[in-house]
């Protein structure tokens, strides 16, 4: 089993992006859970979404604690959080920045992978420069960094369940899966 | 046709598939998306139905009680408060004899404000006269909702289906969803035996005196009993025909057990995933979930805890100056069996508020459960602060 952490604030569509991979893995015949923040919903309040894929039915039906990778789609959250909670040795952490991998300093085993998803999301029109809508880039990526999820269904799943600019939203996350950094 | 639903989708789903005639519900917190949901059904016209929006839960149960006595099939949602609020009408809808189907969201009863799960606010309506089914699986709330019409229906009783918050009802998974033409191969069109009709003029719900009121009461209790072997077939029939079945409760692993959790809701879908590890480990544990609470399946649940060494009643609830719902159910079904088959019956707090039911609590349950001697007859809480 894999499991999956997302870091957002309210109203970026962090919640959606764990939906958007669950709906792309289910195309893919295996199984997934996905599930938001157990808390109160608020805009730009910190929120998290989760994910399990598997190759068996999940029955577990709990929090994760100990993810195997995370996707942080607001850098301004580094500040705030400690986001590597729980991660696994030699989990992935993927950063929605124009900055570098080497600019973060994490405290251990971890491979950090950076993309600048605001910015794809800009010029795809999807949001604003200071209020960018970022979750379908940064699916483009995760299916790129993690190979949890083929790009096609990732596109496929934006075309089923995107209610809007379903192509700008499908162009974004397949740039993202083009500049994003593949392998270690 | 499958789905990536949430718990909330799959129960307004599963009404879109009953074909629900009239949908009355307070759209407001507590309500959940099942409602949201219902609407945008509703509205892309997926679903032929009224919908009916309204200024209470109380009104709500009381709109799916107007529409069910004038020969409608209803649905409404809610959840912790608002069901509370549901209460007068609750037992109206029972004693009316009028099968509505509600699904509830299990939250915790405030103070303090929860939107997290436990089963306080369903429990709380144990007693008035509604069949009550917990689910574990967004598929299974899907599928329960369609047999609750079958079930409900056929015995003139109202059905509450529950599901977990959040654990459930905001987690996506992907869920079967028949279409509504081989729904109403299992479930035909309703079609009630009285009904108010302008042309064919009754009274309803008039006074009672003395002397038939007990009558009343005493029919509910043989529609109830009836309706243990209704839910039953009702399932099997479902089974046959959509692949998929639960039972009244079942057992998982439980054949040569000595140890038994007993379990309900998405605690026994984690369980599942510990049984299977302290098997491996060699331990005789299994599980028993308990899906249909009213009416309680005596017979079955003392068939299968009979002749078991000592049983843990995991309950996500508290009956305060009582103890556990579910603990006390079992004590009472195995109170009247011979002593040398009784199991030593164990109590366990657990999961308030939404605090997490994980793998790990449930292996120090079955951990305590085998170790300690005495089932002394208190409350064991988990995970308490100090």
């Amino acid at each position: 089993m894999l499991e999956l952490r997302f870091h957002s604030r309210g109203g970026q569509g962090g919640v959606v992006a764990g939906k958007l991979l669950a709906v792309a893995i289910f195309k893919e015949d295996r199984f997934v859970q996905a599930f938001p923040t157990f808390g109160v919903e608020r805009r730009a309040a910190p929120v998290m979404a989760f994910v399990r894929i598997d190759d068996h039915p999940i029955r577990i039906r709990t929090q994760i604690y100990n993810p195997d990778h995370i996707i942080i789609l607001d850098q301004s959250l580094l500040q705030m959080l400690d986001v590597t909670q729980g991660l696994k040795p030699g989990g992935t952490i993927i950063i929605n920045t124009e900055k570098k991998p080497e600019d973060f300093d994490f405290k251990g085993d971890f491979r950090v992978v950076t993309i600048d998803a605001s910015s794809i999301a800009v010029k795809h029109g999807l949001g604003s420069v200071t209020q960018p809508i970022v979750n379908t880039a940064i699916l483009g990526a995760v299916s790129k960094v993690l190979k949890v999820v083929d790009i096609e269904s990732v596109i496929a799943a934006i075309e089923e369940d995107v209610p809007a600019k379903i192509e700008a939203n499908a162009a974004a996350a397949r740039e993202a899966y083009e500049v994003a950094e593949g392998s270690p | 046709m499958q789905k990536v639903l949430t718990g909330n989708e799959a129960a307004a789903w599963g009404a879109m598939c009953a074909q629900a005639q009239v949908i009355s519900a307070y759209p407001i917190t507590p309500q959940t998306t099942i409602i949201e949901e219902l609407a945008n059904l509703v509205a892309n016209g997926m679903l032929d139905a009224r919908f009916i929006k309204v200024e209470s839960e109380h009104s709500a149960m009381a709109g799916c009680i107007g529409a069910q006595a004038a020969g409608a099939r209803t649905f409404t949602a809610t959840s912790s408060q608002g069901l509370a609020l549901m209460h007068e009408l609750l037992h109206w809808a029972a004693l009316g004899r009028l099968p509505v189907v509600m699904a509830d969201v299990n939250r915790a009863m405030a103070p303090g404000w929860s939107i997290w799960t436990d089963q306080n606010d369903s429990l709380a309506q144990r007693d008035t006269g509604w069949l009550h089914y917990y689910c574990e699986s967004n598929q299974e709330v899907l599928d329960t909702v369609i047999q609750s019409y079958k079930v409900a229906e056929t015995v003139d009783l109202p059905v509450m289906l529950v599901l977990d918050a959040f654990f459930l009802s905001h987690t996506y998974e992907a869920v079967h969803i028949p279409s509504q033409d081989e729904t109403a191969k299992y479930l035909p069109p309703y079609k009630p035996s009285i009904y108010l009709d302008v042309k064919d003029p009754h009274a309803f719900g008039g006074i009672v005196q003395q002397d038939v009121y007990m009558e009343f009461r005493y029919k509910m209790q043989v529609a109830m009993n009836e309706a243990l072997e209704v839910a039953e077939k009702a399932d099997d029939d479902f089974r046959e025909m959509f692949g998929r079945g639960y039972g009244l409760i079942e057992p998982y692993r439980l054949d040569d057990a000595d140890y038994v959790l007993v379990t309900s809701g998405t605690v026994a879908s984690t369980a599942r995933v510990t049984v299977d590890d302290l098997r491996e480990k060699g331990h005789s544990v299994g599980m028993l979930k308990i899906r249909m609470l009213r009416p309680f399946p005596f017979e079955k649940v003392r068939q299968i805890l009979s002749g078991r060494k000592r049983v843990a009643v995991l309950d996500r609830n508290i009956c305060v100056g009582m103890g556990g719902i579910f603990t006390q159910e079992i004590r009472n079904a195995m109170y009247h069996i011979p002593e040398d088959k009784r199991p030593s019956i164990y109590g366990y707090i657990v999961g308030l508020g939404g605090r997490d039911v994980s793998p790990e609590v449930i292996a120090s349950i079955a951990e305590d459960v085998q170790k300690r001697a005495v089932a002394d007859g208190e409350q064991v809480w988990i995970g308490l602060k100090e």
